[in-house]
């Protein structure tokens, strides 16, 4: 298998079932350094099972997957240095207060001079004044924000981003996406990305991956899949697919 | 610093963040194990009014066995509530996709678990003595160290253990967390001897580290002195309960890991 530097994420024909629940089925994929790869399907459709064997929390079935070039299977701990993830349904201790908790994955992750980098985290997402606020006293778009500071403590080169921004106002929402296209530019990293907000799919990610009951029904970039498939816009698309392949796969995540 | 010591601190450092500010943590800490010290401390008061011999040692034998039972209770609660916890406040799995190691993570909740069983056995200590004239360094010598390192290392295995089952089973498990020590409890012979039991389940008994210590304990309270024999067979079931609770961790871990249940822990 390649070890091309710029390519931060290889998966080969992976499959997952549970029990006789299929949920991926012959998934391949690749994310390049410097790209927002959007992860797009109905519930069920196998994102959060993708994602979570990209971190090695979920052995797969078959297949090969190689993240910054490393098996996630044996490697985790390495890849995870380099690596980082947000979700909007993984929170951070609430009964600790913003910098503590950041404090505390600051050395997980061996972040040098962890002080100066959670301030000018904490400030680049416009929330350095919650710093002595306790997580569980936060809104969701500041819960949000912080994750997003902590998933950038470590300086990753790949981000693991699964729906970050359900739950926000669209206000809140377009901020983040701003920051983070802005940090993403700058930075060169790759984003590997989930929402099932169609429009903020099409504004962030340079391509996307659609998957259904498991199976990738379609792939490029948002434009390309758009023409493809004779639809305005993602949100005409994700209904035309589902609606189309209903029935026609089985199972899913 | 050594990137794995690194790690291990920033855990216990949540830890200790987490008791900082907390009163009901710092209550909890205290509370329970003072109200257990002072119902088996009066009980062996009264205990010691109904005899006039000297020579019955009951009264320092409940106090002893008391702070006793504390250690391996607490040093096994250390562990599995600080597992528990990041599962209650749905951080799970951010630990589990950080460079951090399980046993680095295990580690620090011993680590975690060590420091706040001491706090509580100072404490207990400080009353025993004020209240009852029970003084458990005097009462104990030097044994005090190799029988109190034997109770957190069982405490320690019993964590590892239980954390197994809420690695495996979430929230579902967590009635085990608190359950499971008093399954040994019965069969260590804590507040009686061992020749206490049914002949037929005495062998079973002397299967657990616990068993030896307590019995340890109530010799040296008696005698001043306790066979080695019972240390070493202590350190030895010490080293097996350990190696046990390890690979059911490994298996249960993998299991988790298999059925998609650890991405998923603290999410339901």
């Amino acid at each position: 298998m390649s070890t091309d530097p710029a390519l931060l994420v290889r998966v080969t024909g992976l499959s997952k079932t549970y029990g006789s629940t299929v949920a991926l089925s012959g998934l391949d994929l690749t994310l390049q350094r410097g790209r927002i790869l959007g992860l797009l399907g109905p519930n069920g459709a196998g994102k959060t099972t993708a994602i979570h064997i990209l971190m090695g929390l979920l052995t797969p079935g078959s297949g090969q997957v190689r993240v910054l070039g490393m098996d996630p299977g044996r490697e985790r701990h390495r890849i995870a240095e380099r690596m980082n993830f947000a979700s909007a349904y993984v929170q951070l201790p609430s009964n600790l207060k913003v910098y503590e908790n950041l404090n505390v994955f600051a050395g997980l992750y061996g972040v040098r001079d962890a002080r100066r980098k959670v301030e000018e985290l904490l400030e680049l997402f416009g929330v350095a004044e919650l710093s002595g606020r306790l997580t569980g006293s936060l809104s969701s778009g500041e819960k949000t924000r912080v994750n997003l500071v902590k998933c950038l403590l470590n300086d990753p080169e790949l981000l693991l981003l699964d729906e970050p921004t359900a739950s926000l106002d669209p206000e809140m929402a377009d901020h983040v996406r701003t920051t983070l296209r802005r940090i993403q530019r700058e930075r060169g990293i790759g984003i590997l990305y989930t929402s099932h907000n169609m429009p903020e799919v099409e504004e962030l990610c340079d391509s996307i991956v659609f998957l259904h009951q498991g199976l990738k029904i379609a792939e490029g970039p948002p434009r390309e899949v758009l023409a493809r498939y004779g639809t305005r816009d993602l949100d005409e698309l994700f209904i035309k697919i589902v609606r189309k392949e209903h029935g026609s796969a089985g199972g899913g995540s | 610093m050594n990137a794995s010591l690194r790690r291990i601190g920033a855990v216990v450092l949540r830890y200790a963040y987490l008791h900082k500010r907390s009163l009901p943590r710092v209550f909890e800490i205290v509370f329970w194990p003072v109200m257990e010290l002072l119902v088996w401390g009066f009980v062996s008061v009264y205990v010691r009014s109904l005899s006039a011999d000297p020579a019955v040692r009951i009264a320092v034998f409940l106090i002893g066995a008391m702070i006793f039972w504390d250690i391996l209770y607490r040093s096994q609660q250390g562990v599995s509530i600080a597992v528990i916890e990041d599962v209650w406040t749905q951080n799970i799995v951010n630990v589990l996709v950080s460079p951090l190691r399980i046993w680095e993570w295990l580690t620090a909740t011993f680590i975690y678990g060590f420091l706040k069983t001491c706090v509580i056995t100072a404490i207990l200590w400080a009353l025993a003595y004020g209240l009852y004239r029970f003084d458990l360094a005097d009462a104990m010598g030097l044994y005090l160290v190799p029988l109190a390192a034997n109770l957190f290392l069982f405490g320690w295995a019993l964590g590892v253990f239980t954390s197994a089952l809420v690695i495996r089973w979430g929230h579902a498990a967590e009635a085990l967390i608190w359950g499971i020590p008093f399954l040994v409890q019965p069969l260590s012979a804590i507040y009686y001897p061992l020749s206490t039991l049914p002949e037929w389940l005495r062998p079973f008994a002397l299967l657990l580290p616990s068993t030896h210590v307590f019995e340890g304990m109530r010799e040296v309270l008696a005698t001043g002195r306790m066979a080695s024999a019972s240390l070493w067979a202590s350190f030895g079931m010490n080293l097996v309960a350990f190696a046990a609770a390890s690979m059911v961790f490994r298996f249960l871990y993998g299991q988790a890991k298999n059925t998609g249940r650890l991405g998923r822990l603290g999410l339901d």
